[in-house]
């Protein structure tokens, strides 16, 4: 692993809201084609994490280098840092005044200042990608959660970022619907894409999980290969937080 | 009903009329102006402008656009300000519609999630730009009915320019009431001129806030 | 000279004079308040009605009198009615008259607005309990709807005061008028008076119609959900 080109590091990372402590002394490192998928209880700051490596937050201690170069609280030049970090997020965050198509374009148009027909060739086939071609002049409402969800993810790839971050993005969706989304994350995986993945859904965690780590009380408590985290947890609050989604038989 | 009197005195309406739809059109301008500044300045509270900003609102909302009027008519003068009828006319349908515009076009950015600036700044648009793309368009949308309500509103308010001795409709009713006493006649063009000024007007604002309704969003 | 004007307000009787001014506008505005919220809820109540001639009835009425401003309103009673009929109707009255028809139709629409936000199965279940009609409304609908209405129709108080502001111009002696008098009065001795009665006077509407419409404004965040 540690011959790997580094994408992203996160060192002594400390976050607060006034005085509750929200993320103490965070170190993560994730490397280039590396699926990180971060676990934890509600409340443990995961989704905080996330936004603070996409800008969204700024930090109190410690520093986030992406390739090398800081991003962390660069207030100016932030909209340059988030066009290399993709980010979906939980709700459904497309813009419901635009198309599906003008969605994706926006940001490699406006931000990027790419030529509009390469990027809708590219958009184009993104969508086909995840089935959603037909959808291109269709607008978010006219969409199902999971199609919408998809759509998002199609809208950041098409940034090409260095790093995906993905902020529970199956939670809001109607349990038929989440396993559409799931497979685009998994293919992406097997492609090489580097994600950050915040979730609920443990089995999927396991399956495209190179590395889970384990959050709890704002605090980095475990980190371990899936098969090792699931079979045997180090610790035990991991432990405990798995039991939660085990059930006895009730009859 | 004396129709060669109507149709005697229909230049002076039509004249009237004129004077008045170009004060309100100036004045409503304006006051989207004034109203836009003011709402962004209050969505981004933009420390102590925003304070400022709040006083201004109040005081034009609590307060009657007759008052407002003599007091720009009658009061400034005094302390050397001259304004004419039309500049005191403009000067408050402005004062007044500015926060009128503002509490409306503040109510549209409100409505628009937090998730939608947070997505616009993670696609790595700036601040201006996410501004631009996606919080104003909806913004807008959001505020038409506020909006058209208070374009009504404003038109129907300048009845009181009179007050400040211009010859808007008002004016020439009350003065044809004044000399011939011919109240059913003036009071029935008076009417029918505010009808074909304010009907259309209200209706195309119902069709635009339809459409903008059927083409809008998901909820 | 600016010193001279603001003691014009305090001279002799000339304040007690003006808040007797603001009296009348107020006593006009909440009279016509009153009876228009007690009109109003028949008005909502009678809309609110299947009958479809009752519809358009009460279509045109809210229609007409909504898009009228409301000093030509003011016009067509004063003026209009005084030739029509042959009553002399003193401005008050006109006014009250007035601002009741306007007012009424104010609060109809939103009485109608706030009944029929009120999900259909509470009528439903009003009448499975076997109320009869009267009582699902006693007991049932308007209890609901008050707190719906009630920002609302004190908004309207301050839309209406503000509104009374118009009398002065069918000749009604309120606070503008005896402001004009003072004025007048004092014309000589000293000129820079009109900028703070006019002053005054607007800082008297702002004292009054401020706290109205923060209650306003704070109840119906209260009552939100």
């Amino acid at each position: 692993m540690s011959k790997k080109e580094k994408i992203l590091e996160i060192k002594h990372l400390k976050k607060n809201y006034d005085d509750t402590v929200v993320l103490n002394d965070i170190n993560i490192d994730v490397c280039k084609g590396e699926v990180v998928v971060i676990l934890g209880p509600s409340g443990c700051g995961k989704s905080t994490l996330l936004r603070c490596i996409n800008g969204l937050e700024t930090i109190q201690e410690g520093e986030i280098y992406l390739s090398g170069e800081k991003i962390s609280n660069q207030d100016k030049k932030m909209h340059l840092v988030r066009q290399k970090v993709g980010m979906v997020f939980q709700s459904y965050d497309l813009f419901p005044h635009l198309t599906i198509l003008d969605n994706i374009l926006l940001g490699p148009m406006k931000a990027q200042h790419r030529e509009k027909k390469e990027v809708v060739v590219e958009a184009e086939k993104l969508l086909e990608r995840v089935g959603l071609l037909d959808k291109k002049n269709a607008y978010p409402r006219q969409l199902s959660g999971g199609q919408k969800q998809r759509v998002a993810i199609v809208r950041a790839l098409c940034m090409h970022p260095q790093v995906m971050l993905f902020d529970e993005i199956t939670a809001a969706l109607d349990p038929e619907m989440v396993r559409e989304v799931l497979d685009v994350m998994l293919e992406l995986a097997k492609e090489g894409s580097t994600m950050v993945i915040v979730t609920h859904e443990m089995q999927f965690a396991r399956a495209i999980a190179d590395r889970i780590i384990f959050l709890d009380s704002s605090k980095l408590v475990e980190e371990s290969s899936p098969e090792e985290f699931f079979t045997t947890p180090k610790t035990e609050r991991a432990k405990q937080f798995l039991n939660v989604f085990d059930f006895d038989i009730a009859k | 009903m004396d129709i060669q009197f109507i149709s005697k005195y229909l230049p002076l309406y039509v004249e009237a009329a004129k004077l008045t739809l170009t004060i309100a059109t100036i004045g409503i301008i304006s006051s989207i102006f004034v109203g836009f500044c003011c709402s962004l300045v209050r969505y981004y509270k933009i420390p102590f402008i925003h304070k400022i900003v709040s006083i201004y609102i109040e005081l034009s909302r609590n307060t009657p656009l007759l008052i407002q009027l003599f007091f720009l008519y009658f009061g400034l003068p005094k302390i050397g300000i001259r304004l004419s009828s039309e500049s005191c006319a403009i000067v408050g349908l402005t004062f007044l519609g500015g926060s009128y515009m503002a509490e409306a076009f503040r109510s549209g950015l409100e409505a628009i999630p937090k998730i939608q600036r947070e997505s616009g700044l993670s696609i790595g648009l700036t601040k201006f730009q996410v501004f631009w793309h996606i919080i104003l368009p909806q913004a807008v949308t959001i505020s038409m009915p506020a909006f058209s309500a208070n374009v009504v509103f404003l038109i129907k308010e300048t009845s009181v320019f009179s007050a400040v001795a211009l010859a808007d409709l008002m004016y020439v009713a009350k003065d044809l009431i004044g000399l011939y006493y011919k109240t059913d006649e003036a009071l029935f063009m008076l009417v029918c001129a505010y009808l074909i000024i304010l009907l259309p007007i209200s209706i195309i604002f119902s069709i635009i806030e339809r459409k903008l309704r059927y083409a809008g969003f998901g909820n | 000279m600016q010193d001279l004007g603001i003691r014009v307000l305090f001279e002799g009787k000339n304040l007690v004079r003006l808040l007797g001014g603001l009296w009348v506008t107020l006593q006009i505005s909440l009279l016509s308040v009153a009876l228009s919220i007690l009109l109003g809820i028949i008005l909502g109540m009678i809309m609110n009605m299947k009958n479809p001639v009752v519809k358009v009835i009460t279509r045109i009425y809210l229609e007409f009198v909504r898009i009228m401003p409301q000093l030509v309103l003011l016009f067509l009673v004063y003026f209009g009615l005084t030739k029509a009929f042959g009553i002399n109707l003193s401005g008050e009255v006109s006014a009250v008259i007035v601002f009741t028809i306007w007012g009424t139709a104010e609060m109809g629409d939103l009485v109608r607005g706030a009944l029929q936000s009120i999900p259909k199965h509470q009528y439903e279940s009003g009448r499975a309990i076997g109320l009869n009609e009267f009582q699902i409304y006693a007991h049932i609908i308007i209890p609901q709807t008050i707190r719906r209405l009630l920002p609302l129709a004190i908004n309207l108080v301050t839309r209406m005061i503000k509104t009374t502001s118009l009398i002065v111009l069918i000749g009604v002696v309120e606070m503008v008028k005896v402001g004009q008098q003072i004025i007048e009065s004092n014309r000589l001795e000293v000129p820079s008076a009109a900028i703070w009665i006019y002053a005054f006077i607007f800082f008297l509407y702002f004292i009054v119609c401020y706290p109205i419409s923060r209650l306003s404004v704070r109840l119906e965040k209260k009552w939100k959900d």
